[in-house]
């Protein structure tokens, strides 16, 4: 087989599965093990292909289905192959959790639409990475956007499910008519639907300009760039946990694909303009830190999550925006860095992500809850979930020696380059950005030990949460495998980074080389001595550490167990803990001007102040781009809608009037 | 193979002196105080009385709060072993530069604060959610401050910064000041001293680094007493070393290295009277002014970092 033909094999195993998932609908238990099945051979093909892609030279097909006239064109380049092997290496590990995952949904409900949809959406995205011309691009684009509005209004009897999944929809198909108006500023210069013909065509700087603004606002809409964000806190959480990991691990990594194939590839860095790159600096720095900051105030835990993914889209659009401003002072080398980081953090966050949503499905089914006012003490009645969920909070929290350290370490590296774009506005710039990363990674550290604290530590705050029960082996495998990766990929960066550079090789034709390459022990990306980091070296070291004082600890084993202290109050319950909303008060507080947040005290006493008979507190934080940005576009719209509303009740003569005159007026512009 | 050897004297020394250290802080503090103070072994003999005692854990303490104490010196102490102290050159210094050493600490308060939830009594939650907030502030501070001099010497790499500053002469730069003054600031509220956390209070409501580990006894307080102590003496050598590295020793011979170690020493003592003297002057801050601090800290190294970019680049 050749390597393309590895490429295709995964999205057509993904449509078997979801034939398979038609098929047997009476047999529920065979439906969920030939699915789950059949979507881990699409992973390992996927992965297979990924592989081939990033290791092999481009390798090309012409497909005999779609239009007459337009064949469907795939080629598995290198960056479709690195895209190709994040998908597979998550989607294997989710195939994994969803055996066990959903046995358990499926006790209340049929699962035959999340068995049809599911593997669609998982074709949609792989479909994507391989096309080779526009009309494939958007066949797959909006197969994956269709089929993930189903999964997020599975649960389609609560109405906020509905309400999401109709603002993906919307969102979805604005950012989709974005792209493809895109697609069309290349194919009038190009005169061709295939991306080698647009590769190929000379833009002018305008309508250059033009295919970029629509790529960044299209793809940035779909990735989650804040302002444009707003969709995805609603959608991820509304789905099924298997659903919100792919959703956040990948369907929005598939976006940056998107914006790498037309920006990085197809109208080519050679055209940038000094701001292309700033834009998408300031919106991946933006993003960063305004996706932590609402992170921070949501107390149910997969929204948290959701936030938490645009944070880190916006770290790698930092990485992003830092290579194409490099790359347009012809920096070959630095943009390379930039874009090996953005993609190292796209490989990093679809496997923490993914581990953290999966753990939250764990939490979710073990308590029937995500609200971490209901959580709490899960550490103790589940054991391996937690230590599973605590190596993605390290991971996230870019903490050594686990992988997301790694890639923010580039990032900063990246961004410390600026001094090489001497004198230019922009160099005063990049370090703000530094600055706002710095910010983020510190602010996500916060957030995750909230999230760990409240969720598995401490006491129980319900009946659910103390009588929660560990995830079974299927999804406790399901997580361990993003799990070893994270520190796999975190230790070993000097194995992975070849792998990478081959992207930005065949991209941009430059790559970290040589230089990447100081030994096995040492990651120096640009030299040895302008920076260096060993990861195996800091590992050993603290496994050293650690373990002669646990080797001299153990021996002097007895410990006295007792209640703890308790400023002599007779009996703690687990209401006077802090809670999620108590901990990020002071967070809520310094940043009130960014929050404002509305909050609400209601107290009852017994006829004097000082004799509290109850209090109630209530804060609600509000996402400013609701308030500052849809609503009133929305309230546009309406407005716009009343005044043409006259239109809609004509007699029947008023109708064919306008049919004529548009009739008349379309001559008019064709002659 | 015997600069590693080195590297490795010189984190056994900082680890072995940090007791010390920060008895000789209590002891000028108390002189100023007109107190006599305790010994200067006293702190050692803390350390060893609680060592010797039988820990009492928690009812409910999972095996976060047993580990956390083991990673929060592992990572505490590797920190310690990257900044170069007497010798400029340090191998150790290539695994892991500045970003690295940020992280160390960072993964230490993670556990930190991790450990304080883990009981699940309110004093954990207020320590770990002030501690995690004000790190929120003091992080990227510090990150920036370095940067500015990471960009002057084109490294993040700790030895060759301190290379740069030696070798650039005594030129007065303003980044630098920027820097220096936001790094101070840092290091005051990375190490808890006053005026924003008290470290010589227990049971006080505006507590931070205290109330997290409140339900710690034995060995588990000795390894975390001992953490904080190596991290005063982390962060003094790192202002020291960084802003005035003069006399540090490039060269591995014994008269270099001795008047590096001396001169670190007098460093130090002239800096912890500083301290003393500042802690006895200032009072603590209401906890909602540590902030707006901590704002001022963060904008001052940027300021650094914009006042090098407009000031000195290409100059």
């Amino acid at each position: 087989m050749t390597n393309i033909s590895w490429a295709l094999a995964a999205p057509l195993l993904a449509l078997a599965a979801s034939l398979a998932g038609i098929l047997l609908h009476s047999t529920r238990d065979n439906q969920r093990r030939l699915v789950c099945s059949l979507l881990l051979l699409s992973a390992l093909a996927a992965c297979g292909a990924g592989m081939a892609g990033l290791l092999s030279h481009p390798d090309t097909a012409v497909l005999p289905i779609g239009l007459p006239w337009l064949p469907m064109h795939i080629r598995l380049d290198a960056l479709a192959g690195f895209f190709l092997l994040v998908i597979g290496v998550l989607l294997g590990a989710v195939a994994l959790y969803s055996v066990g995952n959903l046995r358990h949904l499926a006790e209340h409900r049929s699962l035959t639409p999340l068995y049809i949809f599911l593997p669609l959406f998982v074709a949609g995205m792989q479909g994507v990475t391989i096309a080779d011309d526009a009309y494939t691009f958007m066949i797959f684009w909006e197969l994956m956007s269709v089929a993930s509005y189903f999964l997020v209004t599975f649960e389609h009897e609560q109405d906020a499910n509905r309400k999401a999944g109709f603002l993906y929809l919307l969102m979805a198909h604005l950012g989709g008519l974005l792209i493809l108006g895109g697609f069309a500023v290349l194919y009038a210069a190009g005169g061709s639907f295939e991306f080698g013909a647009m590769r190929a065509a000379a833009l002018t700087p305008p309508w250059a300009s033009l295919a970029f603004l629509l790529a960044v606002s299209g793809f940035g809409m779909k990735a989650g760039l804040i302002p444009l964000h707003a969709w995805l806190p609603e959608a991820h959480p509304a789905a099924p946990s298997n659903v919100s990991a792919l959703m956040s691990g990948i369907m929005i990594k598939v976006a940056i694909f998107g914006f790498l194939r037309m920006v990085w590839d197809l109208i080519g860095l050679e055209h940038t303009a000094w701001w292309w790159g700033a834009l998408v600096l300031a919106a991946g720095s933006s993003s960063a830190v305004g996706g932590v900051l609402l992170a921070l105030q949501q107390h149910d835990l997969k929204r948290l999550l959701a936030y938490h993914s645009v944070e880190n889209i916006g770290i790698i659009a930092i990485g992003l925006g830092l290579g194409m401003i490099f790359a347009h002072y012809h920096y070959p080398t630095l943009a390379a860095l930039g874009l090996v980081a953005a993609l190292y953090h796209t490989l990093n966050h679809a496997l923490f992500k993914g581990l953290l949503f999966m753990g939250a499905g764990a939490v979710l089914q073990a308590t029937h809850s995500c609200d971490m006012g209901r959580l709490g003490g899960l550490i103790r009645r589940m054991p391996r979930t937690a230590a599973l969920f605590l190596i993605g909070c390290i991971s996230i929290s870019a903490l050594p020696p686990f992988n997301g350290f790694v890639s923010e370490w580039l990032t900063f590296q990246a961004a410390l380059m600026a001094p090489q774009l001497e004198g230019t506005l922009l160099s005063a710039l990049i370090p703000f950005s530094a600055a706002m990363l710095a910010l983020a990674g510190a602010l996500a550290a916060a957030c995750f030990v909230k999230v760990f604290g409240i969720v598995f530590q401490g006491m129980p705050r319900s009946r659910a949460a103390a009588e929660a029960c560990e995830a079974d082996g299927w999804m406790q495998l399901g997580m361990a495998i993003p799990a070893v990766l994270c520190l796999l990929l975190g230790v070993l960066p000097v194995w992975i980074l070849p792998l990478i550079d081959v992207v930005p090789q065949s991209l941009i034709q430059a790559g970290l080389g040589k230089s990447a390459a100081g030994g096995w022990l040492w990651l120096t990306p640009i030299a040895p001595e302008r920076a260096s980091y060993s990861p195996l070296i800091v590992l050993v070291a603290l496994l050293l550490a650690v373990g002669a004082f646990l080797v001299i600890h153990l021996r002097s084993g007895e410990k006295r167990r007792t209640a703890p202290w308790s400023c002599g109050h007779p009996h703690l319950n687990p209401r006077m803990q802090y809670t999620a909303v108590s901990f990020s008060q002071p967070l809520r507080r310094i940043f009130a001007d960014l929050y404002q947040p509305q909050d609400k005290l209601q107290r009852s006493d017994h006829g004097h102040p000082l004799l509290v008979k109850k209090l109630r507190y209530q804060v609600h934080v509000q996402d400013q781009a609701w308030r500052h940005l849809y609503l009133p576009i929305k309230r546009f719209s309406e407005w716009l809608t009343r005044r043409v509303d006259w239109l809609h009740h004509r007699p029947i003569h008023g109708y064919l009037a306008f049919t004529f005159v548009t009739l008349l007026l379309l001559l008019g512009l064709l002659l | 193979m015997n600069l590693w050897l080195w590297n490795l004297a010189e984190a056994l020394l900082m680890v072995g002196l940090a007791p010390l250290a920060t008895a000789v802080v209590k002891r000028f503090k108390a002189r100023l105080q007109n107190r006599r103070g305790p010994p200067l072994l006293q702190s050692y003999r803390d350390l060893a009385k609680l060592f010797a005692k039988q820990p009492v854990l928690a009812e409910h303490a999972s095996w976060v709060f047993r580990t956390a104490p083991y990673v929060i010196f592992a990572a505490t102490a590797l920190a310690a072993a990257i900044v170069p102290v007497i010798l400029v050159a340090m191998p150790l210094t290539a695994a892991a530069d500045v970003i690295a050493l940020v992280a160390l600490l960072a993964l230490a308060r993670f556990f930190t604060a991790l450990a304080a939830m883990d009981v699940g009594t309110a004093f954990g939650g207020m320590g770990a959610s002030r501690e995690m907030t004000f790190a929120a502030l003091t992080e990227p501070a510090m990150l920036m401050s370095i940067f500015v001099l990471s960009i002057a010497a084109h490294s993040t790499n700790m030895t060759a910064m301190i290379d740069t500053v030696l070798n650039s002469g005594l030129s007065l730069r303003p980044s630098l000041a920027f820097a220096l003054a936001a790094l101070v600031l840092v290091a005051i509220a990375e190490t808890g001293r006053i005026p924003v956390d008290n470290p010589a209070t227990h049971l006080e409501l505006t507590m931070v680094h205290e109330a997290m580990i409140l339900e710690y006894s034995g060995r588990y307080l000795a390894l975390i007493e001992w953490a904080n102590q190596i991290k005063l003496l982390l962060f003094a050598t790192l202002l020291l070393n960084l802003f005035f590295p003069w006399g540090m020793a490039q060269t591995a011979d014994a008269v270099s290295l001795l008047i590096a170690a001396a001169s670190w020493l007098g460093k130090l003592l002239v800096l912890f009277v500083l301290l003393a003297l500042f802690e006895t002057w200032m009072a603590k801050m209401r906890i909602f002014r540590v902030p707006e601090y901590l704002g001022l800290a963060f904008l001052l190294a940027i300021l650094g970092m914009l006042s090098h970019y407009i000031l000195e680049v290409g100059v």
